[in-house]
This record gives structure tokens, sequence and C-alpha cells, in this order.
């Protein structure tokens, strides 16, 4: 048994955000973190080897200083290491990337008792499609939304976000997961783990590698042959500032009641 | 002949998927539908609802028409009851392949999210997540763009099209990105729930939609998972998304987070609202995440949002600042979220929120 594990490097949102001028984004002049909700995946797959001693490979696909990330996921346990980079497969929309992902997936190899993780959504591009995409090139069930597993040899049961509740869902192996970020809090990198980190296999797969595959097309996969395009992107104008009012007393509050009032807000 | 997605000129009319759950339809499909019916208004072709279920009640397929479908395709199938990611997407996709509707919206739901993606995929189509803003008119995307854009949209070229112009926010807000999906059909895209208005009812429309009984493929073995239980939050949740006054709570109640929340109900209570929260107050567990605003909560937008001692960070904002009126306390005057208020007050918000509350019960009482 063995898990895959689906992690993307995306630039911190939280912090300061480079917009261009041409309304994208400035990637370079932004700090990098590994995206919150695939950490959630790694440390539930790092919890089945604890359990039962399987492998855990990560995968990324990305520019090549995702490897520093990868690096950090093997020193916190996992077993293997897989980048998948090339200039083909720039400028993918999720189809195009779940088509490359599923092809690296397939080149590690599936066994019967494997499972796959992805995170639910990652922070950047925000549309939590990959996942459900890289199940159905690889024609395996999924489950998404995931906040709780259990493993039991080759059936696994899970318990699936709803907005106001959950389902339990029971699937066999193989099957994808895509984790919440409350699944669980992921652990740090061992000492130890640290030391081991660049003895760990770390593959880059490249065009060439991957080319083979059938779900590597030049119309389906990269800039070219993805689906979506974008159109225009922009930034939102600053709302115009609103009045702020003088003093935060009694006068002031009855003030704002008034305008309220006279405006029929209230 | 078989299915070829990227015969564009094939495809025809706008579609919805109209998700229920336990037999009921989610106010989200009513929302879509209107968007929708203005899609095909401006392409001048059909409005269909997609419903999937189990013996679902006819006045309810029937009430998708008052929202605007001319025909709603009705999949009834045991198997059809509760969701399943494979059962959905091959009924679906069947349907697709079969009717080929060029425009296809879903719920950005945690099931219209889990749905999508996997049809897209099957399809090979692209799908556009989490849209908030959708436009086939070239003309009617520039209007949009100039009130909501910093682009000189006079002094800008548009290629002029009908492909379906899908808007939606990335990078947490802090950039709008346009998708369109040129090559492919359908069209694909999840809508965020409480973002499109629903239009009202009308009766004429709900009498003269055609139901359409579809004929459903399908048997266990499409199904590779067991459900073995649908469980409800215990408690009621709050209803966010249909409140007319949202009053909502930051990490500036942390001093006396039982006051502040009773001072934030109390408030509501007067405005005839509900109450909403910052994800602080979520993550540290003072309040049920279902009261959360903002990029991974809900997106609100009000006639009235109050904002005690939140800070408006761009994750907030990206929930509410669409609101119409933004009342604002905070005690500290550089706080981000007086960018947006329409009114602000610095001060704190255990002295102002009493005062207002006091000044809206007399302010009432003399009407
Ligand atoms: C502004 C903007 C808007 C966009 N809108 C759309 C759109 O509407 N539709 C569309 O098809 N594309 C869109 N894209 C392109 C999309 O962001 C990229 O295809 C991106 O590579 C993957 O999508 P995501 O970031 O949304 O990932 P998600 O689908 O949110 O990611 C889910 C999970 O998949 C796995 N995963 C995703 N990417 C990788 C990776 N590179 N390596 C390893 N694992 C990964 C991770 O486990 C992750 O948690 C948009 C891009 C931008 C910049
Ligand atoms: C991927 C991602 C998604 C996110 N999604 C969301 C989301 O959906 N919704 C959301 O809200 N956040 C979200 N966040 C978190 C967001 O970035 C902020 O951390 C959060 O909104 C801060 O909440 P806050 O304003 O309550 O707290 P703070 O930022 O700590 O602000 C507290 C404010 O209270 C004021 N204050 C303190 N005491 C008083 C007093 N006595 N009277 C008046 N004012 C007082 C302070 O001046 C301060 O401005 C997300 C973050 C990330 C990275």
């Amino acid at each position: 048994m063995k898990a895959i594990v689906c992690v993307k490097q995306v630039p911190d949102t939280s912090g300061v955000v480079a917009v261009k001028e041409d309304g994208t984004m400035d990637r370079a002049a932004m700090a990098t973190i590994t995206n919150h909700d695939d950490l959630a995946a790694v440390e539930a797959a790092l919890r089945i080897k604890d359990a039962t001693g399987c492998k855990v490979v990560v995968v990324s696909m990305g520019p090549p200083p995702a490897e520093g990330m990868l690096r950090e996921l093997l020193a916190m346990g996992c077993d293997e290491a897989v980048l998948v980079s090339a200039r083909e497969f720039g400028g993918s929309d999720t189809y195009a990337t779940s088509q490359i992902l599923a092809a690296a997936i397939k080149k590690i190899g599936v066994d019967d008792d494997d499972i796959v993780f992805c995170g639910r959504q990652a922070i950047d591009g925000d549309t939590a499609q990959v996942g459900p995409q890289i199940a159905e090139k690889l024609g395996m069930p999924q489950v998404s939304y995931v906040a709780e597993i259990n493993v039991d040899g080759k059936a696994v049961t899970v318990k699936r976000l709803l907005e106001d509740g959950y389902m339990t869902i029971k699937v066999q192996t193989p099957c994808l997961l895509t984790c919440v970020k409350e699944l669980n809090d992921a652990r740090y990198m061992s000492v130890g783990g640290i030391m081991e980190c660049y003895q760990k296999p770390l593959e880059v797969y490249n065009y060439e590698t991957l080319k083979d595959d059938p779900l590597i097309d030049v119309t389906t996969i990269g800039l070219k042959g993805s689906p979506t395009n974008v159109y225009k992107s922009f930034s939102p104008p600053v709302k115009g500032a609103g009045m702020m009012m003088e003093g935060a007393d009694k006068a002031t509050v009855e003030k704002l009641v008034s305008i309220l009032n006279d405006k029929h807000i209230i | 002949m078989a299915f070829n997605s990227s015969d564009t000129a094939a495809f025809k009319g706008v579609w919805v998927f109209c998700e229920q759950r336990e037999g009921v339809i989610m106010s989200t499909s009513y929302q879509l539908l209107s968007e929708g019916r203005k899609l095909a208004n401006d392409l001048g072709v059909e409005l269909c609802g997609v419903v999937l279920g189990k013996d679902i009640k006819e006045e309810y397929l029937k009430a998708l028409g008052g929202y605007g479908a001319d025909k709603v395709y009705y999949c009834n199938h045991e198997l059809l009851d509760v969701y399943t990611t494979d059962a959905y997407t091959k009924v679906i996709c069947d349907l697709v392949e079969d009717k080929k509707p060029e425009i296809f919206l879903i719920g950005a739901t945690n099931i219209g999210r889990d749905l999508g993606p996997r049809c897209a995929a099957r399809l090979h189509t692209g799908l556009t997540a989490d849209c908030t803003h959708l436009d086939v008119d070239v003309a009617k995307y520039k209007e949009f763009l100039k009130t909501t854009s910093t682009i000189d949209v006079d002094n800008t070229v548009f290629e002029e099209n009908t492909n379906l112009k899908m808007t939606r926010p990335a990078f947490g807000g802090h950039l709008m990105a346009t998708i369109i999906c040129p090559r492919f059909r359908p069209q694909m895209s999840t809508v965020r729930p409480g973002v499109m208005q629903t239009q009202p009812y009308d009766e004429a429309g709900a009498a003269k939609t055609v139901i359409e009984n579809v004929n459903v493929a399908l048997s266990k073995d499409d199904i590779h998972v067991d459900v073995i239980e649908v469980k409800k939050a215990a408690k009621k949740l709050v209803d966010l998304i249909g409140a007319d006054v949202v009053v909502s709570v930051g990490r500036g109640i942390s001093k006396d987070v039982e006051g502040g929340i009773k001072l934030a109900e109390e408030l509501a209570g007067v405005l005839g609202g509900v109450v909403g929260s910052s994800r602080a107050c979520v993550d540290a567990g003072w309040i049920g995440a279902d009261h959360q605003v903002g990029q991974t909560g809900k997106t609100v937008h009000p006639r009235i949002y109050v904002a005690l001692g939140i800070s408006g960070a761009i994750q907030h904002l990206a929930g509410m600042q669409d609101s119409e009126c933004i009342i604002a306390v905070n005690k500290n005057e550089s706080a981000p979220i007086f960018d947006v208020a329409s009114y602000g007050i610095v001060g704190d918000l255990y002295k102002v929120t009493p005062m207002l509350i006091e000044a809206i019960r007399a302010a009432k009482a003399a009407k």
C-alpha cells in the first residue's frame, strides 16, 4: 500500500500581495508556502504510514524552486518526492493540470490498495477542481471535502462535509480523497528528518518522461491545450471611503442613527 | 455519432443544475435560474432546469418555471435520491451528450463543486470556478467593468463574441479574472451561492413550464461508493445569505467574548437581522462556523452590515463588501474595514454598541 499526495506551492495571499500593472499576480514578489489543505493531506497520509508502515510519495507540478518544498515534506516523513516540471506544462488550467498530474501518478504507479490524496482547494487558483478531475482521468472514485478518515485494509470510511452537516461515505481503494484543513494539524519537520531529506529520492518528471502517456497530448496540456482562457483580469477598485463619524459618544451615535433614519436605511 | 465537445455550433440552450437535498430544491437554484434567464434572453435560446432525484414533488419542478425555466429535465431514479459523484456525473454527462447545451451553470455548493469538475473532465470542456458575475453580451460586460474594475473601459479593445464571460475572484479576492471557454461546449461554471439575485416568482411562467421525464440509465454497478449516513448539524444554522441585516463580530470581542456576542445579538435583534463573524472568532471557537462571512465562509449582501471589532482583512471583505450599507465600529482608526465602510465610528465596541442599540430603539419607537 502507498499514499500518493498532490501538493501545490502557492503564494502567501495572507501576506503582501503584489499585483502587476496588467492585473496579473507578481508571484516573484511574494513569499511562497505549501498550500494549507495539502499539508492536511500530507499529514493524513503520514498518519496512515504511522499505523501501517505504508509508503508516502509526494508529487508537485511547478517550477524548479518547488523542490525546496518537496524536501521539507520529505523531512516531515514522506518517503519519495516527484517534481513535475516542464515548459510544455506551463499555463495549464485545471483540466490540463489534472491530465498532467494523472499521467505523473500513473508513472509513479497506482496499486489496488493505494490512496491518492489532494487538498480540497489551492489558495491561489481557488478552484477546488484539480482533485476531482484527476480522479476522473484515473477512473477512480473520489470523495471531496474529507474531514475524517478511517482506513481498514482496502475499505476507506470518510466523513465528507456538507454546508449543514456531513455524509459518512465508504469507498474502496484505489480512490482519491480531497482533504480540508480542519482534518488535522500537520506535524513539523523533525531534526532527523531534516538530516535525511537530502538522501531520500526526489525525481523530476519532464515532458520527455511523460510524453508517451495518452493523457500527455499537446492539444490538451499547457496554455494552448487548456479549455479555459483568461479573457481579462483586473483588480477591484478600492471602494470610495465612506463617512467617518467624529467621536465615539452618545451624540455621534445619535447623529448616525438619524442619518440612517432619514435615508430610510433603518 | 460520438460526442464531440469541440463542435461548438452543435450546442444550444442554457442549463441550470437545480440541486435538491431531501427532495427540496435549494434556493441557489432559483438564483441561478434567474441569472440564466438573462443569458438565455441575450442569446435568444431556451433555459432549462435539470433536476436529479427520487419522487420530487411536481409542484417543486413546476416552480422552477416561476424563476424562468422554459423546460425542466427531470431525472427520477432511486439511486439519485442522495448525491453520489458517480451516479450524478453519469446521468448528467449522458444528458449533456444527448441534448448539447451551450452553457451549463451549477451552484458552487459543497456538492456542486464536487460534481462540476468531474463532469467537465469527462465531457472534455472547461469549468470556471465559483463565479460571481456572468455575461454573454460584450456591451453589458463593459458596463459591469466600469463599476467594478480599474480598467479604462472606453479605451480598451474587447473582442466581440457571445462566449460566456465568467468573472471570479482569485488569490483571495486580490484579483478578479474573467474566464472564457471558446473552443469547447458546454461552457461550464460553478456560481457562488448568494451572489446572483433571485427574480420575483412568476405564476404564469410556472404554469407554462414543460417537464420532460428523462430516461435514466443507471445501475448499482455504476456507483463505487456507499453513503452510510447523511447527518444534519444538530442545531439550526444561521441563515446568513438570506438575511436582510447582518451584525458581525471579530476578534475585537476577545476581552469579553460572551458579552460581545450578546451585544451583537441584541443589535441584530433591534435591526431584524442575524449575527455573523470573522474567521478569527470561528477559529477561536467562540462561534459556530456557519456564522463565518468571507472568502471561505458565506458571501452576503444584506441591506445593512455592521462590523464590530473586525479589522477588514481582504478575505473578510470578499464576503461582505457588496452590502448596501456598511457600518464599522473599531478602535483602530486605520483598520482597513473603514476603507469599505459607509459609516465608521472609531471607538470601543463595548461602549458604542449599547448606545447604538438604544438610539435605534428610540428612533423606531418614534415612528
Ligand atoms: C486568476 C486565475 C483564475 C483561474 N480560474 C480558473 C478557472 O476558473 N478554471 C480553471 O480550469 N482554471 C483556472 N485557473 C487555472 C488554475 O489556477 C491552474 O490550473 C492551477 O494550476 C490549478 O488550479 P487551482 O490552483 O485552482 O487548484 P485546486 O483545484 O484548487 O487544487 C486542489 C488540489 O489539487 C492539487 N493540485 C493543484 N495544483 C497542483 C499542482 N500544480 N501540483 C500538485 N498538486 C496540485 C492540490 O492537492 C490542491 O490542493 C485560474 C488561474 C488564475 C491565475
Ligand atoms: C485562505 C484564507 C481564507 C480566509 N478566509 C476568511 C474568511 O472567510 N472570513 C474571514 O473573516 N477571514 C478569513 N481569513 C482570515 C483573515 O485573513 C483575517 O485573519 C480575519 O478576517 C481577521 O479577523 P478579525 O478581523 O476578527 O481579527 P483581527 O484582524 O485581529 O481584528 C480585530 C480588530 O478588532 C479591533 N478591536 C479590538 N478590540 C476592540 C474593541 N474593544 N472595540 C472595537 N474594536 C476592537 C482591532 O482594532 C482590530 O482591527 C482567511 C485567511 C486565509 C489565509
